[in-house]
């Protein structure tokens, strides 16, 4: 994203350029008139989170867990796994014990 | 799709070549990366996958203690630095293979940084420094259907089968090496045939590039000769061979030198090398920059290893390729060169196991890098994939040495051997290709060559002793080979010239 987080707290602004280059990846299709919409709807919805960037956390140490745990390991034991049928008939589409996807364009592997 | 091309040594009187490795391996853990899904090759389709590795909501990861440990082993292997404090990162991208629509991978912090790995070429040693090891999982296997056969372009439809999704994958990526001018090619292969070699020597994969368990990715770029800046790197992926790296890397080399002689410019993207015309050619382009939004993996907790864990692992290693090779080369006095032939035709292994068998180093190199590499050649395996042990060719060495056999019948007895029969001395015994002693079988032979010829038997009493070889052929092929030549010889003297 082009966009960065200001020191200041204040909430970045989102571009129709942002909004569209997020719909890209989010595999959505957006028009043009969405991409005005959605900057200002993003845009408050920034504001809003931006608010816990007043909180003073100068002593506090950045973390992506709340509870102080590290190396949850499990052993490296086999366990039964799904049976094909059920897995498949989530599918919207499968073939040949296979999901089936539509083609894949654009890239290659 | 024919490019023009420089031709390889005038490639490097303008530019010099800088190479980087990204080489991915699949740990043969039992289970997958982050659930109990088994991880054996070759399943029925979708018949190893559970709620964890197909992405379905509420379903929470738990990390693979194996995976963790091989990756710090491969790391230590390679001189890294381990973290003591590591995470995973969802690397978010949309791509059938990867059903949660992220691959869980390690970003900013992973578990090993700042190795290296010494490789040797024609007796220079090239060092290959390691950026970082690092542990993810596998995606998906995609089929496609419609088009050329099992090709993306043209495909009406793909078919995706997630056995291999969660699989734990290590990456290991090399820092840029520059220097190696017209070795750059020879340096890379082997880089990873050591590379290889360690993560075998270690235990932690099958390393089979021709089953994707090792996969390697190669970066290749020119600059002009004594600039100081690196030019434009491309990707070249779908490299699934040893061989295939060291040919990825020169024509690169040679296709970019032509861009480069004609005023073009290198673009950064990834290209697919073909293993049937050595060429490359582009793939996934690079314009919109990729964009993985990487963040810090909720689902899974930190990785801490404390010095006590590693130092533990380190204290486990076994002996690395580097340190056995050097150790063997001492103890059968071999030359430098002759140990690079043995490691280069990948006998080692199977040579030290003849040897340990009970047969001379001597003896089992000379089994190994001639009848054997024939075979293999002939058959189009490597040398290890031929069906016979080492211990089986320390017996087919014992029995030409106790006399049992000559080379031509051990020859044979390899044949059964190969063909299934069984061990050496079985197949000599079922097969009666023992040497024939002084049996009746083999007087009666040698009377029958002798009878037959007085031409020949007048010649030698004349004095040409050489003719004699016309009789012992005859008694050979009478006998099918299986005389001892020099019982035929010495028994056909006696009774020719009386002595």
């Amino acid at each position: 994203m082009s966009t960065t987080t200001p020191a200041s707290g204040a909430a970045p602004a989102l571009g129709r350029q942002d909004i569209a280059h997020l719909a890209r990846l989010a595999r959505l299709a957006v028009t043009d008139e969405e991409l005005d919409r959605f900057a200002g709807q993003l845009g408050a919805v920034l504001d809003a989170v931006a608010q816990v960037q007043r909180a003073d956390v100068g002593d506090v140490a950045p973390t992506t867990h709340a509870v102080p745990l590290t190396n949850v390991l499990r052993a490296d034991v086999a366990t039964p796994c799904l049976p094909r049928d059920a897995v498949l008939a989530a599918a919207p589409a499968a073939e040949d014990g296979r999901f089936r996807v539509p083609r894949i364009l654009g890239e290659e592997e | 799709m024919s490019e023009p091309l420089v031709e390889f040594d005038d490639v490097l009187t303008r530019y010099e070549p800088v190479i980087g490795l990204e080489t991915h391996v699949e740990l043969g853990t039992e289970s997958k990366m982050f659930c109990g899904c088994t991880t054996a090759f070759g399943a029925e389709p979708n018949t190893q996958t559970c709620p964890v590795c197909l992405g379905l909501p509420g379903s929470l990861p738990v990390a693979n203690a194996a995976a963790v440990e091989s990756t710090i082993r491969i790391g230590l292997a390679l001189g890294c630095r381990i973290a003591s404090w590591s995470r995973f990162a969802r690397k978010n991208y949309f791509y059938p293979d990867i059903p949660k629509g992220f691959q869980t991978s390690q970003y900013d912090e992973p578990l090993c940084t700042a190795g290296h790995l010494d490789v040797e070429v024609d007796g220079e040693t090239y060092r290959v420094e390691i950026e970082r090891v690092h542990l993810e999982e596998d995606t998906g296997k995609n089929l496609h259907v419609g088009g050329a056969t099992g090709r993306i372009h043209g495909a009406e439809y793909s078919l995706v089968d997630f056995n291999r999704a969660g699989i734990p994958l290590v990456e290991i990526v090399t820092r840029p090496v520059a220097g190696a001018g017209a070795k750059a090619p020879e340096v890379a292969r082997a880089y990873v045939t050591e590379l290889r070699e360690i993560i075998q020597t270690l235990g932690a994969s099958d390393v089979r590039m021709e089953q994707g368990s090792l996969r390697c990715d190669v970066n290749t770029s020119l600059a002009p000769v004594g600039s100081l800046e690196w030019g434009t790197r491309t990707e070249t992926k779908n490299v699934n061979s040893l061989r295939s790296v060291e040919r990825a890397v020169r024509y690169e080399m040679r296709r970019q030198a032509a861009v480069l002689d004609a005023g073009g410019r290198i673009v950064q993207e990834t290209r697919h090398f073909h293993e049937d015309t050595g060429s490359t050619s582009p793939g996934r382009s690079k314009e919109e920059a990729t964009d993985y939004r990487y963040f810090p993996e909720p689902d899974l907790v930190p990785l801490a290893p404390d010095a006590e864990w590693v130092e533990k692992l380190a204290a486990g290693l076994p002996e690395l390729p580097a340190a056995r090779r050097a150790r063997l080369r001492e103890e059968w006095g071999l030359s430098a060169t002759e140990m690079a032939w043995l490691v280069n035709a990948g006998a080692l292994g199977v040579v030290e196991g003849t040897v340990a068998a009970g047969a001379s180093p001597a003896d089992a190199r000379k089994w190994w890098l001639g009848e054997l590499a024939r075979r293999a050649n002939d058959a189009g395996v490597e040398l290890t994939a031929l069906p016979v042990t080492p211990r089986q060719v320390a017996e087919l060495s014992a029995l030409v040495a106790e006399g049992t056999v000559n080379d031509q019948l051990a020859r044979q007895a390899l044949d059964g051997v190969l063909a299934g029969e069984g061990d050496p001395r079985a197949v000599v015994e079922s097969r009666g290709l023992a040497v024939l002693g002084e049996s009746d079988e083999l007087v009666a032979a040698v009377d029958v060559a002798i009878a037959g010829a007085p031409d020949v038997v007048a010649k030698v009493q004349g004095g040409k002793v050489q003719a004699l070889g016309a009789l012992v052929g005859a008694v050979m092929k009478a006998t099918r080979g299986k005389a001892d030549a020099a019982t035929v010889r010495r028994m056909l003297e006696e009774r020719v010239l009386g002595s």
